[in-house]
């Protein structure tokens, strides 16, 4: 029925805690196809990571409760699925490059013996033949003398070595959804940028999905070729990237492009920032989860919360603004520095990707 | 890769080897006359006696010489390996109690240990993976009742009930292995208790590290990243205490071995200090901190083995 590699639909994720339920992601839907990049970006605690550790279930369950939702792979259901069957996907299906690689290696297993496992638990082979495939991966991945690296234990290699052994044994098993929790935000920038061509260049040659999750718009730019932007554990807006570089619909969009830095922009002028901080989710607001730090915030916002409009084809946002009767009050995206609200650095890796004002 | 690490662990075992001998002979020296600074002398409690005969008995054993003198002879004699005679026990070489009464309590230590490590890390581990629930309330309430009670109440109750109302095991002496399980169940108590408590807090510090999510992301199942990613690197802190637990065990405890009439070695440490018996004070002191600083020593090449990130390079 579902023609996409992975559909997630109105997704609602909820953690029970001593003090109170906790709607971490309140109804979610996106979609993803095999070979494209979905970035996910949002502020810290917006639901980004749970969304996609609900996708593999790897939240424990308690605290962690599916509330609602489904999710499709190739047509699946996994929602339904127990902890025991969720088991053959993870890490043969879908893989997860965490974001601190520095921790997320045990500290006393040998690279080689946590690859090997990875392996051994999805397919039948001997110890050998795991071995063989472990080193080829971490060749691929660029490690220079795979043997070595084999036998070393996490601690004696860099934040940027580490990385691209998580991925190494993020594929060792080809899986055909790779999600990446901010793999670059522990790394130095060259080291970064290497990741990111490294997990592009995989792409190609797998033809995997990835998602990936970042803060970073300038990652989004150079990776993905659709963004969803999160809020409050909610989608607020998705499309292209032309859409949401472009034609950003979402008052909080605005907020997230007008909030980066400008490198080429005069040193005296300031960072715009968006005032306030995310809404509680223990007890999300009535309306808009964004309406107390949106300045075009209207009676409305406060009363309900707004539905999904589409605004262009692939494209919808959250937002009161975009409803038939707001019409006559829509304001103008805040267009601070010279009318663009992209800098240079994003525009750059958007032109490279022939992304242009009009669509792709 | 075995080559690389064995000429630095060479060099590191003669630096704990040097180490060793500087602390045991700082141990001997401050023990030695600290010992002498106490009031009273050996023979006061003993029987009355005249000046004369005191004054005999302190020339006999040497007590009348000089303090340098004695510390000479007593160094002298030590590095011979001989402790010298008991002030109390009429010819009786310290030297003799020891060999007689370590293995004893040696051997109950050790079964203590034995049992009572397993136990503890069995429970802990089971209390942090069933955290709130009945079996973490119910470990929990068995590891204070283990540590409130007092020793000798516990050995009573199982006395009584073990070895008098269901006859399962003697109640007292030291005769065959049926014979140690209840002292060394009693003794391994404080074991377990305390191996349960750490390693639950130990576990549950474990659970919210990244690498056990990765372990989860593979795809591995529940014993696997218990077993092979959780209990390995919670086990780890608990390693550095496992060398005085060791020794303490070993030494043997003065509670469980008037209880249980055990001819140990515990009871001789607390009456040897109450009767000021000076060579036998130190004979004990010494074979003590030799025992801690070589359970210690192994104990850290061990923590080597365990965890890569320590390993003497």
């Amino acid at each position: 029925m579902s023609e996409h590699l992975l559909e997630v639909k109105d997704l609602k994720v909820s953690f029970d805690t001593y003090a109170g339920e906790v709607k971490a992601v309140r109804g979610v839907s996106f979609y993803l196809d095999g070979g494209e990049t979905l970035a996910i970006v949002g502020e810290s605690g917006c639901g980004k990571s749970v969304t996609i550790q609900t996708v593999m279930r790897l939240n424990p369950e308690p605290p962690a409760r599916i509330v609602g939702g489904s999710i499709l792979y190739k047509g699946e259901e996994l929602t339904s699925k127990t902890d025991k069957e969720m088991r053959s996907y993870r890490g043969k299906e879908f893989s997860m490059i965490f974001q601190d690689a520095m921790t997320s290696l045990n500290p006393v297993v040998r690279i080689g013996k946590q690859m090997c496992e990875a392996i051994r638990i999805h397919e039948k082979v001997s110890h050998e033949e795991a071995k063989r495939r472990a080193i080829e991966m971490l060749g691929k991945v660029g490690l220079s003398n795979p043997e070595t690296v084999y036998r070393r234990y996490p601690h004696t290699m860099s934040g940027g070595q580490r990385q691209r052994v998580m991925i190494a044994m993020a594929l060792c098993c080809h899986p055909s959804i790779l999600m990446a929790d901010e793999p670059t935000t522990a790394l130095d920038v060259t080291t970064q940028a290497q990741i990111l061509e490294l997990m592009q260049d995989i792409q190609r040659e797998t033809g995997c999905g990835i998602i990936l999750i970042t803060h970073n718009l300038g990652v989004v730019a150079r990776m993905a070729e659709r963004v969803a932007v999160m809020y409050a554990g909610q989608i607020v807006e998705k499309g292209k990237l032309s859409d949401i570089f472009y034609h950003p619909k979402h008052p909080y969009t605005w907020g997230l492009l007008g909030s980066m830095p400008d490198m080429q922009e005069r040193s005296d002028s300031r960072l715009t920032a968006i005032p306030g901080s995310p809404p509680d989710l223990f007890a999300p607001p009535k309306g808009c989860g964004f309406a107390a730090r949106c300045p075009y915030c209207m009676e409305i916002c406060l009363q309900s919360d707004p539905e999904e409009s589409p605004v262009g084809e692939g494209h919808t946002a959250r937002c009161w603004l975009l409803n038939p009767y707001a019409a006559a009050c829509r304001p103008v995206p805040p267009v601070g520095r010279d009318k663009q609200l992209v800098t240079p650095e994003v525009a750059g890796y958007l032109e490279r990707k022939g992304v242009t004002q009009d669509g792709q | 890769m075995v080559c690389k690490e064995l000429i630095p662990l060479k060099k590191y075992i003669l630096q704990r080897l040097v180490i060793s001998v500087i602390t045991l002979w700082l141990i001997v020296t401050v023990c030695f006359f600290l010992l002498r600074l106490l009031p009273g002398n050996p023979f006061a409690s003993t029987t009355i006696m005249t000046q004369e005969t005191l004054d005999r008995m302190m020339a006999y054993y040497g007590l009348d010489q000089p303090l340098w003198k004695q510390y000479l002879t007593y160094m002298g004699n030590l590095l011979q390996g001989n402790f010298g005679y008991s002030l109390k026990y009429a010819g009786r070489s310290v030297n003799y109690v020891i060999a007689s009464t370590f293995p004893v309590s040696a051997q109950l230590g050790f079964q203590a240990l034995v049992f009572g490590i397993p136990v503890g890390l069995l429970l802990g581990i089971l209390a942090a993976k069933f955290r709130g629930r009945a079996m973490d309330a119910g470990i929990n309430v068995f590891v204070i009742i283990c540590t409130a009670v007092p020793t000798f109440i516990i050995a009573a109750l199982l006395q009584f009930v073990l070895g008098l109302k269901l006859g399962l095991f003697p109640v007292a002496q030291w005769k065959s292995f049926s014979y140690t399980i209840l002292p060394t169940l009693c003794l391994s108590l404080g074991t377990i208790s305390g191996y349960a408590r750490s390693m639950r807090t130990l576990m549950l510090e474990v659970d919210r590290q990244d690498y056990l999510k990765t372990a989860k992301a593979k795809g591995l199942g529940n014993a696997r990243i218990v077993i092979f990613h959780q209990i390995r690197n919670a086990i780890i802190p608990m390693i550095t205490n496992l060398g005085t637990e060791i020794a303490g065990m070993l030494m043997g405890s003065y509670v469980i071995e008037k209880i249980f009439s055990i001819p140990g070695m515990g009871a001789y440490f607390v009456d040897s200090i109450q009767g000021l018996d000076y060579t036998m004070v130190m004979g004990l002191v010494i074979f003590q901190a030799v025992i801690v600083i070589v359970a210690n020593f192994i104990v850290d090449l061990l923590y080597g083995i365990i965890d890569p990130r320590i390993r003497v390079a």
